[in-house]
């Protein structure tokens, strides 16, 4: 198979399949997150009704624009795992994923709504959490095979996980930012709970806090993605490791959901920041002594 | 056509003025022995969001405004479900001077769960009666 | 040559004429038409020389040098004075040992030195005399509605326009100087001059505060004047040279030129107001607001990068270079974080500014191609960006008489224009796919390649920051706010013709970026490397990126602000008033609502990252310094 047909079975494979495979996801998640309070949960097709709801909904909203940018918000987060289910550049990727979350917080913002704003502001604040430990991963993975390539990473002689431990465990560690999980669901969070009523959603209804939904199932499959970057080498084999290692890692995250309490702001930048200056750092210096 | 409404009833949860039993037996329906997301149903704390409103205790001078508004945030197709003796018709705080009475003084009830305090079977199945009307208000929607 | 000097004498003249009109009138046809000439005599001098890889000229003419020491024994005797006067004798001081130095050197050692050529123009300096051409003359006509308000505002002040224009003009002319000369001790002149108008223009207003930071930034100028007379004499001394290429030209053989460079370089982080320097800009935020923008981002500050980055090829792993880049590191990460703290927007812009031009410094100083590339990118796009946000913050404090970012809510509602060209703005100095993001990208990667891990950690920490303080201030100014008058009428034609046009020029030159890179920018790299290899950003990301651009454009052209929905009132803690302002209370009392961003005191507070930055920056420099003199002695 040429680069070109790849690139062309392996975006339209995920515009498919990640809102798909992401409404599982959410509805597996569900019903686990359910199990561990002994409870039945919902379907596990529950996430998808919900949206189809949304869609049946009357249309309202607080201003003229906010619809826009939660399009391109939707849009953006979609061409940012396209760019990475086809290959591309780390950096280029991590970039559009940051233009795609301004989009989402410009939209809260410009409702001038006291809880979407406040709900901003902490989105913003998990942004800047997570950013540099985002940025030493795709820098960790440079550093291991010498390209931002994600198809010459998965390419590459040997899983990524053993020249990159600690930035693995870095990264799961701000991915409870990223898949909005408690200890650090602090903009807004999903379902039972409530915070600041629904934070960054509070004035998204119907038809757009769908958009925001099916955004959210892009994004997860794309995060899941990559965490199987770490695992994912040139073995035939690898793939079926890495996907493994993707749902205890995404069991983990619920898991840790269900066990922490949201904590403050200040909480999660310290950590955050200080998982990426020591795991990323240590990390990156052993790099630099094998690579230099 | 099957409306996903019914399948997905978000619900919002106020309380006028009541002695909290109610409001009690509402949030015992999410816990682990009532379990209402087996429906669906989540408690949202968004009347943006929700599709059923749910209303306890009588309607007062203060709280009026209140009612009013979170009922017309929500988007249509929208129900209301009356909790509780006291929402359905003011209770024994009827004849209070500054009680007007149930909550169908200022918003279109639906459906009407008497009881003091009405008990989680009871609001599970109005919150399901609930639905049907739902369903009939999307239908209405989708015809205009 | 004759379109060199033609750049440099005719803002000169234009200066002297605008110095003796007097009328609004005369001033705005001769500001307007000499703004245009120079516009498009930088233009022309790109046609010009585009085809080129170097020219070199040599000026016949003794005569010229001696005028230029007579005029800067005339400039240090006015400063000298000036810091008598106003008891500020340390810049008194510092011209004193300066200027006999000078002096000194033309007289014994200058003139037994044979200049080969004077005066230069390459694709770097044909970039620099575009933003300077362009976005500074952008500028002056910006300035002629601006200070009518200004002069509006303190009516009880006596008129001094024509000196203000006067300043104006003279700097555009030194600026010009700087980027073509190829003499050092041409170089210098127009060094000094630029120090010079920007002291007076920062002591502008006359207000006390205004003098005191004139003259801390003159002062702390001076010390890196100091730094290039000692660079020009031992290089005089030492290598029979004052040439800027030739002192390159040596480096590159592989001798040692450290010496020089390091003395150059701490010239030119004085003057781009790098840590413990930084104080100065934000100093210098007192002036008009056409003065920041000119003088303060887009063009005299980059005098100081320009410098930096022409030493590149003999920076590196060498204590030159490792002080340039740790400086610049440290300068970007922290004047970032402190830019969080702030709610002042020039002050916030200011930081920026800092930040900025410390991550090019830090580029400069790694010296390879990759991140010469990256730091010359930087300077376009920062340059285009930051006039535009200055002029935008300028417009708006004139109208909403203030420049607190917290007052600038709703500024969509009221000012759409500015509020879309400051939205433009902002997203150009940090988002996708704009051109400041593009370039920190490809810095980041020369970061990483240089090996230099506490780099790394500088420029990922200073993004997340940079991505805090730019998309907070975003949120500020998108925020739509009902019932807000719209107050855009009074703003002048000339202010809004330059925002347009500054902000269509963001937008153009991100479009056009990867054609800029493979015309102008890889050539001059490959005129001064000799050898290219691959670029931080493979062409085909640089393509992606211009296409997102492109793409967002088309979608803002398709759906924005289409709606048929309902549109209903916010979600507020209480019963909604109905303006989406206010709400009932518990207790029947209406609550106004007001909103305010995160400054984040206790975690980037100025003084406490000022402090850690200058004493960092300062053990550097000191240290690089010993070893260098510890290894002449």
């Amino acid at each position: 198979m040429d680069r070109l047909t790849y690139i062309i079975v392996a975006v339209a494979a995920y515009l498919i399949l990640a809102p798909l495979a992401g409404g599982l996801l959410a509805g597996v998640d569900r019903r686990i997150t359910a199990r561990m309070q002994g409870r039945v949960g919902p379907p596990i097709l529950q996430p998808f009704y919900d949206v189809f709801k949304l869609f049946e909904k009357e249309g309202i909203t607080v201003n003229k624009v906010q619809d826009f940018y939660i399009q391109c918000f939707l849009i953006f987060i979609v061409i940012t795992g396209c760019f990475f289910f086809a290959g591309g550049d780390l950096l280029l990727i991590i970039f559009t994923l940051t233009l795609a979350s301004i989009f989402l917080i410009v939209a809260a913002f410009s409702s001038n709504s006291p809880y979407a704003q406040i709900g901003a502001e902490r989105e913003l604040l998990q942004m800047m959490a997570y950013e540099p430990m985002v940025l030493i991963t795709a820098i960790g993975f440079y550093l291991v095979y010498g390209t931002f390539n994600i198809s010459d990473v998965v390419a590459g002689g040997g899983p990524a996980i053993v020249y990159l431990p600690g930035i693995f465990i870095g990264f799961v560690y701000i991915l409870t930012i990223k898949l909005r999980k408690s200890p650090f669901d602090l903009s807004m969070s999903h379902h039972g709970h409530q915070e600041l009523v629904k934070g960054l959603t509070t004035e998204f209804s119907g038809k757009t806090l769908a958009l925001i939904e099916i955004a959210h199932w892009y994004e997860n499959i794309f995060l899941m993605g990559f965490v199987y970057l770490f695992f994912a080498w040139s073995a035939p084999w690898s793939p079926i490791l890495a996907v493994l290692i993707c749902c205890i890692i995404y069991f983990l995250e619920i898991f840790i959901d269900n066990n922490e309490a949201r904590v403050k702001w200040q909480l999660a930048i310290n950590t955050s920041w200080i998982a990426a200056a020591t795991l990323g750092f240590v990390n990156m210096l052993v790099l630099y002594f094998i690579v230099f | 056509m099957m409306s996903y409404v019914t399948k997905s009833p978000w619900i919002i949860h106020y309380d006028g003025s009541s002695c909290n039993g109610c409001d009690i037996e509402v949030l015992a329906c999410l816990t682990p022995m009532y379990d209402v997301e087996r429906f669906g149903i989540i408690n949202t704390g968004n009347p943006k969001h929700a599709d059923i409103f749910l209303l306890t205790g009588s309607v007062n001078e203060q709280n009026i405004p209140v009612i009013k508004q979170i009922y017309e945030q929500m988007p249509e197709p929208k129900v209301v479900v009356a909790i509780g003796i006291c929402a359905t018709s003011g209770g024994i705080f009827a004849e209070c001077y500054n009680v007007q009475g149930g909550s169908d003084k200022v918003v279109p009830v639906d459906v009407y769960v008497p009881g003091c305090a009405a008990r989680p079977e009871a609001i599970i199945d109005g919150v399901v009666k609930g639905l049907g009307v739902l369903a009939e208000k999307r239908a209405a929607m989708v015809k205009k | 040559m004759s379109t060199l000097f033609f750049l440099i004498l005719f803002p000169l003249v234009v200066a002297l004429a605008l110095l003796v009109l007097k009328t609004d009138m005369a001033r705005g046809v001769l500001v307007k038409a000499a703004a245009a000439v120079i516009a498009a005599g930088s233009v022309y001098l790109a046609w010009q020389y585009f085809g080129s890889n170097g020219d070199y000229f040599k000026f016949e003419g003794e005569y010229v040098t001696y005028i230029m020491m007579g005029l800067e024994i005339a400039i240090a005797g006015f400063i000298f004075v000036l810091g008598i006067k106003y008891k500020k004798y340390l810049a008194s001081v510092l011209v004193a040992i300066q200027a006999p130095i000078m002096v000194w050197f033309e007289l014994n050692v200058g003139h037994t030195i044979e200049v080969q050529s004077d005066l230069f123009i390459d694709k770097f300096s044909i970039i620099m005399a575009l933003i300077i051409g362009v976005i500074g003359s952008l500028i002056c006509v910006y300035a002629l509605g601006y200070m009518k308000d200004f002069q509006h505002h303190h009516h009880d002040q006596k008129d001094r326009r024509p000196l203000f224009f006067f300043l104006l003009f003279l700097f555009l002319s030194a600026m010009f100087g700087i980027v073509f000369s190829n003499n050092l001790v041409w170089l210098y002149f127009f060094w000094e001059i630029t120090t010079l108008c920007s002291f007076l223009l920062i002591g502008f207003t006359k207000t006390q505060e205004a003098t005191n930071n004139a003259f801390r930034a003159i002062v702390m100028n001076l010390l890196g004047g100091f730094g290039f007379v000692l660079a020009i004499v031992y290089m005089g001394v030492t290598y029979q040279t004052i040439e800027l290429n030739q002192l390159l030209a040596i480096g590159m053989m592989g001798y040692s030129v450290v010496i020089p460079a390091a003395l150059l370089a701490f010239a030119g982080i004085t003057k781009a107001a790098q840590m413990p320097f930084s104080s100065w800009l934000l100093g210098a935020m007192v002036a008009p607001t056409p003065v920041s923008a000119l003088l303060h981002s887009s063009t005299m500050v980059k005098a100081g990068v320009y410098l930096i980055v022409k030493l590149a090829p003999v920076l590196g792993i060498n204590p030159a270079g490792i002080m340039v880049m740790m400086v610049g590191g440290i300068t970007f990460l922290l004047a970032s974080f402190i830019a969080i703290s702030q709610s002042n927007a020039k002050r916030v812009l200011a930081y920026s500014t800092v930040a900025n031009l410390g991550l090019i410094v830090a580029c400069a100083g790694i010296g390879t191609a990759a991140a010469v590339w990256a730091a010359i990118m930087l300077i376009i796009f920062h340059a285009v960006a930051k006039s535009l946000l200055f002029l935008c913050v300028g417009t708006a404090e004139h109208n909403i008489g203030s420049r607190d970012i917290e007052d600038m809510d709703g500024l969509f509602s009221r000012m759409p224009r500015v509020a879309i060209y400051m939205v433009v703005g902002i997203c150009g100095m940090f988002l996708a796919p704009f051109g400041m993001l593009i370039s920190k990208w490809a810095a980041m990667k020369a970061f990483v390649d240089s090996g230099n891990i506490l780099l790394v950690m500088f420029i990922v920490f200073g993004s997340a920051a940079t991505l805090f303080f730019w998309t907070k201030w975003l949120g500020k100014i998108m925020a739509i706010m009902a019932r807000q008058e719209n107050i855009e009428s009074k703003v002048h034609t000339e202010e809004i013709f330059v925002l347009t046009t500054l902000a269509a020029l963001t937008v153009l030159v991100c479009l056009m970026f990867p054609v800029l890179s493979a015309f102008v920018i890889v050539p001059y790299l490959t005129a001064v490397y000799a050898t290219v290899s691959a670029l931080a950003i493979s062409s085909g990301n640089m393509y992606i990126m211009a296409a997102m651009l492109a793409l967002i454009i088309l979608l803002i052209i398709i759906g924005y602000g289409k709606t048929n929905k309902k549109i209903v009132p916010i979600y507020m803690a209480g019963v909604n008033t109905g303006d989406d302002l206010s709400y009932n209370g518990s207790i029947g009392q209406t609550v106004s609502v007001s909103l305010r961003n995160w400054y984040m005191e206790s975690y980037f507070g100025e003084k406490k990252m000022n402090v850690i930055g200058n004493i960092s920056t300062v053990a550097i420099m000191v240290g690089v310094f010993s070893l260098i003199l510890g290894g002449v002695l």
